[in-house]
């Protein structure tokens, strides 16, 4: 780890910014507008979660960090500023050196993330391509590292293909895969959303103890929002390709100030501590993204909608220290209790 | 009054090679015993919760009851009627009065077929007339609060939520008295998720029926169902009321479970228990407990001596298979449970 | 996970449309798709009306003009016998494409059949009719062929015979794979929990969804049938003179092509025509069907 960079960036920006990020899918039936005006703050040596259900657009997020986009994807507009770089403005062999570097990425399926036909060996000797060191020392840096995330005789075992392993095991290879090369972030994308919950537990724990250790930033994607208040230290909440609020872990979970976040807290049985026969659901659909989009994102879902929701989409506005929300009735002139 | 259904030492044995592979490699047992004596029983109006992670059994469970998967030994009667080593013919007749629900909300729908034609199909497979069905069709879409319009789209043009609607809808055709869902919420959003568990619940009431779900979110077991089974590799380790395992869990895998099971709480998660290992092979069962190798209060007898089932001293409807049980209220599930109000 | 999203609203999006409209469309944006399907059109319909559009009596010999070249009363010329070659071409369309049919219609029959029972039926069933899948299909088509013709005698149906067996193990192998994978899905499970017979599930539930990639396959089949049909006939092993034949048009062209190329080109230009145009039309019904079969092929 060069301490330099570190320093850099935790005195002043953060070690991601994304500003006003915009992205659009072409689709038989005209554009759809999957991320509009994303803005998110990543600080260096914290753990960042982006929570969603399907159609938010988190993966989505994630993935264009990555550089990793579907054909019928681009991106319209902002910026997404990396260590002060920004990635969109990059020339593609810049960023590409940037990947499986400063930036590594763990998915939902361990295998999307692991060539079946070769050994752990060599995908992780690989990996290091970044890195100096002789082949040897490579190797011995792998099963370290290996050792390190759990995997039971990693002398031996790093000889095996992917399918020798179980699942949990995977995610495991993959997390030393992807903290190898010690990145100054790791893109996670839904990591435990396949695995039982014994093993979700095992591998949050893992990934928390690894942030420490390594120094990374973590950009944590998932639906959970278990897991996300037990990892997370800042989170971002999304809906329908907009960050609609975003803050400390506690103060989201505790004070949430968007009706869309309140609404998912409600939602969760796990947050409802009297037995209940029936439980709250948020009423309607995630609306379509094609075409363009007017006022409130939120609106037919809402409850508390009221005539600016319609015609204006909100701005952010400040609740508390470090906490934003998009919502009308936030604004300081707006005169409806909240 | 008699148990609708009733599963007596229930066995599930599948091969893992051919008996010529078996006998060229030297492999004695080429069986792995996916359910390997399990017993219940389940009422009328009554929810029973099979909890247990990938590999303990309880989807094949579901699918012995349902007559998917042959039984090796073991009795299951539905109605006060033995159901296993029925012909076809004969089996057509009770699955008239169970229906399943599948984990794929999507999958479990012929791909090629409307949604109007996919709840038409219960009443074409006995016998009924186009005309009927399809009054029926509109009757069942109305039921689980689809628009009449979803009946011309195609299973891929629906959500995973109005998807698992068609399946509850096609679950409910005939009338069935027991519900089998396996995961009925997998796959589903928060917001969703409570919308089917709702219209299950709703259903239920209206129409008595009794619902065996298979699943492994303990947060939804605790709210829907009024008692619960955990599974350890194709065995009960734990049965009884719902309220009394989450109370007072007695085996150290259901209080690993329940702790594993994140509260979206930041304040809440510190104390989670994190039990060590993966899940062991079926292949490789462990002697003694076979949760030994993995529980974190093992002493030396668990690795030697099959715990009997043994009841709870304050309620002999709650069962457990361990030498030490575990004693005391467990911290985090009465926080959660007991609310100011009681 | 991005294309998940991406695809879901599509499919909302295109939900009222038909199904025959969309399709109609999808082929619209393939220009080559386009090509076939008119090629195809175009064959199929001369072949139908062949006896409006000939304008001579394709068996018939005339004393007069031998191998002569394209004019306004012989379009394509003569041949050795001084036969009209354009009449003879256009009823060779006939020949060509009642083998394409009829092989090809009662291979596919046949392997959809045995395929279904592999793809259900008892393990031991699956792996002996795989046995016989594979025995069939190492044998090489021509020799036999030869077999066959040294048997039953050059004739059409010793044509028809010989594509319709060798071709019925590929479409079984296809079907009974596609099968087998269906046979462990949910919405089969499904059904049969709900008491649905074997034979119903079948017919309702798996063949839908194998005849479509089955049908690509035979659409682009069609050209290898013809061209084997030709091959036969030109070695003198399918129908027999005078039956008008694109493969006999070209035998009888090769024998003479020191003294005219007309009837090479005249017998050639059909099969040519022909192959192109339902391999372009089975190529776009295959991208716009199973995108995934795209990728594999």
């Amino acid at each position: 780890m060069m301490p330099g960079v570190i320093n850099q960036h935790s005195s002043g920006a953060p070690l991601l910014r994304v500003r006003g990020l915009d992205l659009d899918f072409g689709s038989p039936r005209g554009r759809v507008h999957a991320l509009r005006g994303v803005s998110l703050d990543v600080s260096a040596g914290e753990v960042v979660g982006i929570v969603g259900e399907s159609g938010s657009g988190k993966s989505t997020l994630a993935y264009t960090l990555m550089g990793l986009l579907a054909e019928n994807a681009e991106v319209t507009g902002g910026e997404i500023l990396f260590e002060g770089r920004d990635l969109l403005r990059m020339a593609p062999a810049a960023r590409r050196d940037l990947l499986g570097n400063r930036l590594s990425m763990i998915f939902q399926d361990p295998m999307t993330g692991l060539n079946p036909v070769r050994t752990i060996e060599r995908q992780m000797i690989d990996a290091q391509h970044h890195q100096p060191g002789s082949r040897r020392e490579k190797r011995d840096r792998a099963v370290a590292m290996l050792a390190r995330v759990g995997i039971p005789d990693p002398q031996s075992r790093i000889g095996g293909y992917p399918h020798e392993f179980s699942g949990g095991m995977r995610q495991r290879i993959c997390i030393a895969m992807a903290l190898l090369v010690r990145p100054a972030l790791l893109i996670a994308d839904e990591p435990t959303t396949a695995l039982d919950a014994t093993l979700e537990v095992q591998i949050i724990h893992l990934l928390k103890d690894l942030q420490k250790e390594i120094g990374c930033s973590i950009l944590f994607v998932s639906h959970h929002l278990g897991t996300v208040a037990e990892l997370c230290d800042q989170v971002a909440v999304m809906y329908a390709g907009e960050v609609i609020e975003h803050g400390p872990v506690r103060d989201i979970f505790r004070n949430p100030a968007h009706p869309y976040t309140r609404a998912l807290l409600e939602c969760d049985p796990g947050r409802i501590r009297q037995k209940t026969r029936l439980l709250p659901t948020i009423p309607g659909e995630v609306p379509g993204l094609v075409g363009s989009q007017r006022g409130c994102i939120f609106r037919q879902r809402c409850g508390y909608a009221f005539a600016p929701c319609a015609d204006e989409r909100p701005a952010e506005y400040s609740v508390g220290a470090a906490q934003g929300a998009r919502c009308h009735l936030l604004a300081p002139t707006s005169g409806v209790p909240a | 009054m008699s148990p609708l259904l009733s599963v007596r030492d229930l066995r599930v044995r599948f091969r893992t090679m051919g008996p010529l592979k078996a006998l060229a490699t030297g492999v004695r047992q080429p069986f792995i015993d996916a359910v390997c004596g399990v017993s219940f029983e389940l009422r009328k109006g009554e929810t029973l919760g099979l909890v247990g992670e990938s590999g303990s059994g309880k989807s094949t469970v579901a699918r012995a009851i349902m007559g998917l998967r042959p039984p090796t030994s073991g009795s299951i009667a539905f109605e006060g009627q033995e159901i296993t080593g029925l012909s076809p013919a004969e089996r057509k007749l009770y699955l008239r009065r169970m229906a399943m629900m599948f984990q794929d909300p999507i999958g479990s729908l012929s791909p090629r077929l409307t949604v109007r034609s996919l709840l038409m199909e219960p009443f074409h497979i006995h016998g009924m007339k186009d005309r009927d069905a399809a009054t029926e069709a509109d009757r069942l879409l109305g039921l689980v609060g689809l628009p009449a319009d979803f009946g011309r789209r195609y299973p891929h043009q629906l959500s995973g939520g109005q998807a698992r609607r068609v399946g509850v809808a096609r679950a409910l055709a005939l009338d069935p008295n027991l519900i089998v869902a396996d995961e009925p919420t997998a796959g589903l959003d928060v917001s969703v998720q409570g919308e089917v568990l709702n219209l299950l619940a709703r259903l239920q009431d209206q129409l008595g029926i009794a619902i065996l779900i298979i699943t492994h979110n303990l947060n939804v077991v605790r709210h829907i169902t009024d008692r619960m089974a955990i599974m350890y590799l194709g065995r009960f380790v734990e049965v009884g009321p719902t309220e009394h395992i989450f109370r007072q869990p007695r085996h150290p895998y259901t209080e690993a479970l329940l702790s594993a099971n994140p509260e979206p709480d930041p304040d809440a998660v510190i104390d989670r228990i994190e039990i060590k290992g993966e899940v062991p092979s079926l292949l490789k069962r462990p002697s003694g407990c076979e949760f030994h190798t993995r529980c974190r209060y093992a002493r030396e007898m668990c690795a030697k001596v099959f715990p009997e089932p043994s009841q709870s001293g304050s309620d002999p409807a709650h069962s457990f298979k361990c030498h030490f049980p575990l004693e005391g209220r467990w911290q985090r599930a009465e926080r959660s449970l007991v609310s100011p109000t009681v | 996970m991005e294309d998940v999203e991406a695809i879901r609203t599509a499919a909302q999006d295109r939900h009222d449309t038909g199904r025959l409209a969309s399709f109609l469309r999808q082929l619209g944006k393939d220009p080559l798709g386009i090509l076939g399907a008119i090629l195809v059109v175009a064959m199929v319909a001369t072949a139908l009306l062949a006896p409006l559009i000939i304008t001579h009596d394709p068996t018939r010999i005339m004393v007069g003009p031998r191998l002569a070249p394209p004019s306004l009363d012989f379009l394509m010329g003569t041949d050795q016998l001084g036969r009209d070659t354009f009449s003879r071409v256009i009823m060779g369309g006939r020949i060509a494409l009642l083998v394409a049919f009829a092989s090809l219609g009662s291979s596919l029959t046949v392997g959809l059949l045995l395929g279904l029972i592999a793809g259900f039926g008892p393990r031991w069933l699956d792996s002996f009719l795989l046995l016989v899948f594979d025995t069939v299909r190492s044998f090489p088509v021509i020799i036999f062929a030869l077999a066959i013709v040294a048997l039953l005698g050059p004739s059409l149906t010793s044509v028809i015979f010989v594509v319709a067996v060798t071709s019925v193990p590929i479409y079984a192998r296809v079907v009974r794979t596609q099968a087998h994978a269906l046979r462990n899905s949910e919405f089969v499970e499904a059904e049969r929990c709900m008491g649905a017979s074997t034979l119903r599930i079948l017919a309702v539930h798996v063949l839908p969804n194998v005849i479509g990639p089955l049908l690509i396959l035979v659409s682009m089949d069609v050209p290898l049938v013809i061209t084997l049909e030709a091959g036969l006939s030109f070695l003198g092993m399918g129908v027999r003179p005078p039956t008008p034949d694109w493969g006999a048009i070209l035998s009888d062209g090769y024998g003479y092509i020191h003294k005219t190329a007309w009837l090479v080109i005249a017998g050639g230009i059909p099969i040519v025509v022909t192959t192109l145009g339902f391999t372009f039309l089975g190529e776009a019904l295959r991208d716009i069907f199973d995108p995934k079969l795209r990728k594999d092929l």
